[in-house]
């Protein structure tokens, strides 16, 4: 059975899932209860700066009849008295020695403050401190977390005024509300950071309800944007994730990374190590079921590794980061069409009309060896409609293979993307444009596509 | 008030023969609604013979606009209520549903009913009258080709004026459907939405007695015949009048109260298509201890759908088939069994299935205290009547649905000389025929200008 256990950055813990500094993790009692369930450690709710909440924090993204796809916030750090957090994180850390507890803490934008803070946290024999960066609201208005997050010298600058108190080690945790999240990652290498930490939650607004007019969620008639998390917002956290594993100062550094973002189930888990994460926080899955989602997120993260002979989490982590690339390195020359199962496929026809309407028309509908088009004879009827009902196929010379129909099909391994030879010479566009500078003119791309044989339709 | 014969409480027995499937709630309409794939050109509604549109009718109740999916399913068909009831959805739409490969096919038929009770419950408008053109159309009989012609015409801005010889209309959705699949408001409910298109309603008239074909002809710019089909054909047995019509039957269990009518101890119902197996249930839910189904030919020649014949299995209703009455016997002056006579299948007959031949000898008594036939019905009693030619006993109509003479159409299963009888080809047939109408009396109006 794979090894579990990381090293991250000092802080070791039994296994890579840890609690996301988040509502699930506000007290001493909770985070208990979530070690009893398995999880390898907790970020503490943010401590520091006085705060007041309101009622109303949460909206959701619900879709199709599945509730929270995503889950936006404008739930402050903790309201509890500091020293009632401070008691507690040193009550769990005497509890639970093996497992991982690290504290979020955001205070406001002075070096005494923050030094009184790490001194604190420090005495209570914490784990690490996770500085938060990325707390888009609230917070942010007072000059604290996204509000700091978002100025590379300002994160840079609180990141030195911690990292040159604390023993212990330092994550700096970065908000994804940025045009490009490499600068507050360069920053935080270059204030002396131990780890790096993303994302913290996007700016949102989830709805507006449409028989009052007022915004969800709503706050006594009112609402503002909120911090989004949760399964929607996966893919963002996992760009964002491979974008700082492939900064460069960042991969030269090589400070670990915390990844989160919408991890829901082990095969979430499993994509953010391949894109560079260490160590894995997660709240709203957890806010949605509860703590015991980690049994599965460990067995089958586990069972998984043991099939890929992965014996150690670091066997995986980065695994698939080399495969990151820009558009301009990628082989213009690689060709794909698309391939329908005729047995599998139920002829929902969902890729005819994608195809046809909105991709480039290279699906077609036979009846009996005849391209037939849609349609029907109104005076026809019976469930034996089904029987004669034409297939999809695709004229593959025409399938420019944009996956759309793959995307669309509602029938595993209906629809296959298959790799076909394109019959041109690989080439990135990179290169191509080294060798071919006149391509940049329409009549120099004519004259090039010619030669080597690209037809648009 | 007749006297209260049957010793269980009211209530018991309403509960009994009330309808079967409760209502979808919101939430599971919905979680249902999302499951539709929303295929394009799809096969539910090709395969609905009023093609309704049917995964935008889904679609919308997935988002939450219930009143549109509802115009989506009444626009294609006005009794999109009865049909969400009352239609062999595993023959139409729901057995062409992709899903039902390898998975459950969508319950179109619930969803329809979710969003066309919808409707009816909040009292919604979903249609107008059309802007008035000065013609009039008469339609006879109310059934459901009539009803559709009625409302098809009138959206059109027609004046028209239906005929209807029962004290209620609706036809067979009032008076011969169960209500364990269509209570009696349902259909009542889509008559009042017909009457709020302005459309006339004149019940207690029957042509040929107190409404005259040909004044029709003349008062009325053109008629619609619905007429249905006759009366359940006699058996030519001894003891005859001992048998109970299987329509009176459910008639009474639909417009009696239910403790004035009583279920024998042993009920033998003739025949095996869906109409005998709705008079079996009802005499086995109202208290009948056995429900003996009784049918000349075998379970393979039997016109029920299989999922009704399985419902009647699970009912508990046996079937004795290859099995002929040959006379009711009696006792002192009451029925006590029907004896039969058992067959064997020979050659194929006119219509192609293997001809029951009697085996010599082999009669037989089946205990019984109440007798009910269901054995279809008589072609329509009219058509030589009122001099329209016909088609194998039905009125023939061409494709336009227009009979012999000109000016007058005709619908629904007083036409069905091919094709099965159902509520849903009727209401398709009405819908049709109103365009027809429709198209003649607008070229006739511009022949005239």
């Amino acid at each position: 059975m794979a090894d579990l256990s990381i090293n991250f950055a000092g802080i070791k813990s039994p296994n890579p899932f840890w609690l996301a500094s988040a509502p699930p993790t506000n007290s001493g009692a909770q985070i208990h209860k979530a070690f009893e369930a398995g999880w390898g450690g907790a970020v503490w709710k943010t401590i520091g700066a006085p705060v007041l909440n309101v009622s109303n924090r949460y909206g959701a993204l619900h879709y199709g009849g599945q509730k929270m796809l995503a889950i936006n916030n404008v739930e402050l750090i903790s309201d509890r008295p500091l020293e009632v957090n401070l008691r507690e994180i040193r009550e769990i850390k005497k509890l639970w020695p093996e497992r991982a507890v690290i504290v979020s803490a955001m205070v406001e934008s002075t070096a005494e403050a923050w030094r009184d803070i790490v001194l604190r946290i420090e005495d209570t024999g914490a784990d690490g401190i996770e500085l938060n960066y990325g707390c888009p609201h609230g917070m942010s208005e007072r000059g604290m977390g996204a509000a700091v997050g978002q100025v590379p010298q300002y994160c840079e600058q609180i990141t030195h005024w911690v990292t040159s108190v604390a023993k212990i080690p330092v994550i700096v945790k970065l908000t994804p509300n940025v045009t490009n999240i490499s600068y507050p990652a360069k920053a935080a290498v270059a204030g002396g950071a131990d780890a790096i930490s993303l994302i913290n939650t996007i700016n949102s607004i989830i709805g507006v309800n449409l028989d009052t007019l007022e915004l969800n969620p709503n706050i006594g008639g009112k609402g503002g944007h909120g911090g989004y998390a949760g399964p929607a917002v996966k893919p963002i956290a996992l760009h964002l994730l491979s974008q700082v594993a492939t900064t460069p100062e960042v991969a030269k550094s090589g400070l670990p990374i915390s990844g989160m973002g919408g991890i829901s189930t082990w095969k979430d888990a499993a994509e953010f190590l391949l894109l560079g994460a260490t160590s894995l926080q997660v709240c709203t899955a957890v806010m949605h079921y509860g703590y015991r989602l980690v049994e599965d997120l460990i067995d089958g993260l586990s069972n998984w590794m043991d099939q890929k002979g992965f014996k150690t989490i670091g066997d995986v982590v980065g695994k698939s980061v080399h495969r990151i690339s820009d558009f301009n390195d990628f082989d213009l020359s690689f060709r794909a069409v698309a391939r329908i199962d005729t047995d599998k496929c139920i002829k929902c026809d969902l890729c005819y009309i994608a195809c046809n309407d909105t991709a480039h028309q290279c699906i077609d509908l036979y009846a009996d060896g005849q391209k037939v088009e849609p349609g029907f004879d109104i005076r026809v009827n019976g469930r034996q409609v089904a029987d004669t009902r034409p297939q999809p196929v695709v004229r593959e010379d025409d399938c420019v293979g944009c996956a759309l129909c793959y995307n669309v099909c509602p029938v595993d391994n209906c629809i296959s993307m298959v790799e076909v030879p394109s019959g041109r010479k690989s080439i990135t566009w990179n290169q191509l444009t080294k060798q071919r500078p006149e391509i940049a003119d329409w009549d120099g791309m004519e004259k090039y596509r010619e030669e080597v044989g690209i037809e648009i339709h | 008030m007749e006297k209260a014969v049957n010793q269980r409480p009211l209530t018991e027995l309403q509960e009994a023969l009330s309808e079967q499937l409760p209502p979808l709630s919101a939430h599971e309409a919905v979680v249902e609604a999302n499951r539709c794939l929303y295929c394009y050109d799809a096969p539910c509604t090709q395969a609905c013979p009023t093609h309704i549109d049917i995964p935008r009718f889904i679609k919308k109740i997935a988002t939450g606009n219930v009143l549109g999916s509802a115009k989506t399913i009444l626009e294609a068909n006005f009794l999109g209520a009865t049909c969400a009831r009352v239609c062999p959805v595993q023959e139409l739409c729901e057995g062409a549903c992709v899903l039902g490969s390898d998975h459950k096919p969508i319950q179109i038929g619930r969803l329809q009913r979710y969003a066309t009770d919808y409707v009816y419950q909040q009292k919604t408008e979903v249609f107008k009258a059309g802007a008035p053109t000065g013609r009039k159309v008469a339609v006879v009989g109310s059934g459901p080709a009539g009803i559709s012609c009625a409302a098809e015409l009138a959206k059109l801005g027609h004046s028209v004026t239906l005929f209807e010889k029962r004290e209620l209309a609706g036809g067979l959705s009032t008076y011969g459907i169960i209500v364990l699949r269509e209570p009696v408001e349902v259909a009542l409910s889509e008559v009042e939405a017909l009457k709020r298109l302005g459309v006339e309603v004149r019940t207690k008239m029957e042509l040929g007695k107190n409404l005259s074909f040909d004044e029709l002809r003349t008062k009325f710019d053109a008629v619609f015949l619905g007429l249905g089909l006759g009366a359940v054909p006699a058996m030519g047995i001894p003891g005859e009048e001992h048998i109970q019509d299987g329509l009176e039957w459910i008639e009474a269990s639909k417009m009696k109260p239910l403790d004035t009518i009583k279920a024998g101890d042993n009920v033998v119902v003739v025949g095996a298509g869906n109409t005998a197996i709705d008079a079996a249930t009802i005499a086995k839910r109202l208290g009948a201890e056995r429900v003996t189904m009784v049918y000349r030919r075998t379970e393979a020649e039997m016109t029920a759908y299989p999922h009704e014949y399985q419902f009647a299995r699970l009912e508990g209703i046996d079937y004795r088939f290859l099995t002929q009455p040959v006379r009711v016997v009696t006792d002192r002056g009451k029925v006590v069994g029907l004896e039969c006579i058992r067959m064997k299948l020979g050659a194929p007959d006119a219509s192609g299935r293997p001809a029951p031949e009697p085996v010599p000898g082999s009669e037989f008594v089946l205990p019984a205290d109440q007798i009910i036939k269901a054995i279809g019905q008589e072609k329509p009693a009219l058509v030589k009547e009122l001099g329209l030619e016909a088609e194998k006993g039905y009125i023939r109509v061409n494709h336009d649905f227009a009979t012999s003479i000109p000016g007058v159409y005709a619908g629904g299963d007083c036409v069905r000389a091919k094709g099965t009888a159902s509520t849903v080809m009727a209401v398709q047939d009405g819908k049709l025929a109103a365009k027809s109408i429709h198209s003649a009396l607008v070229a006739k109006g511009a022949a005239n200008d």
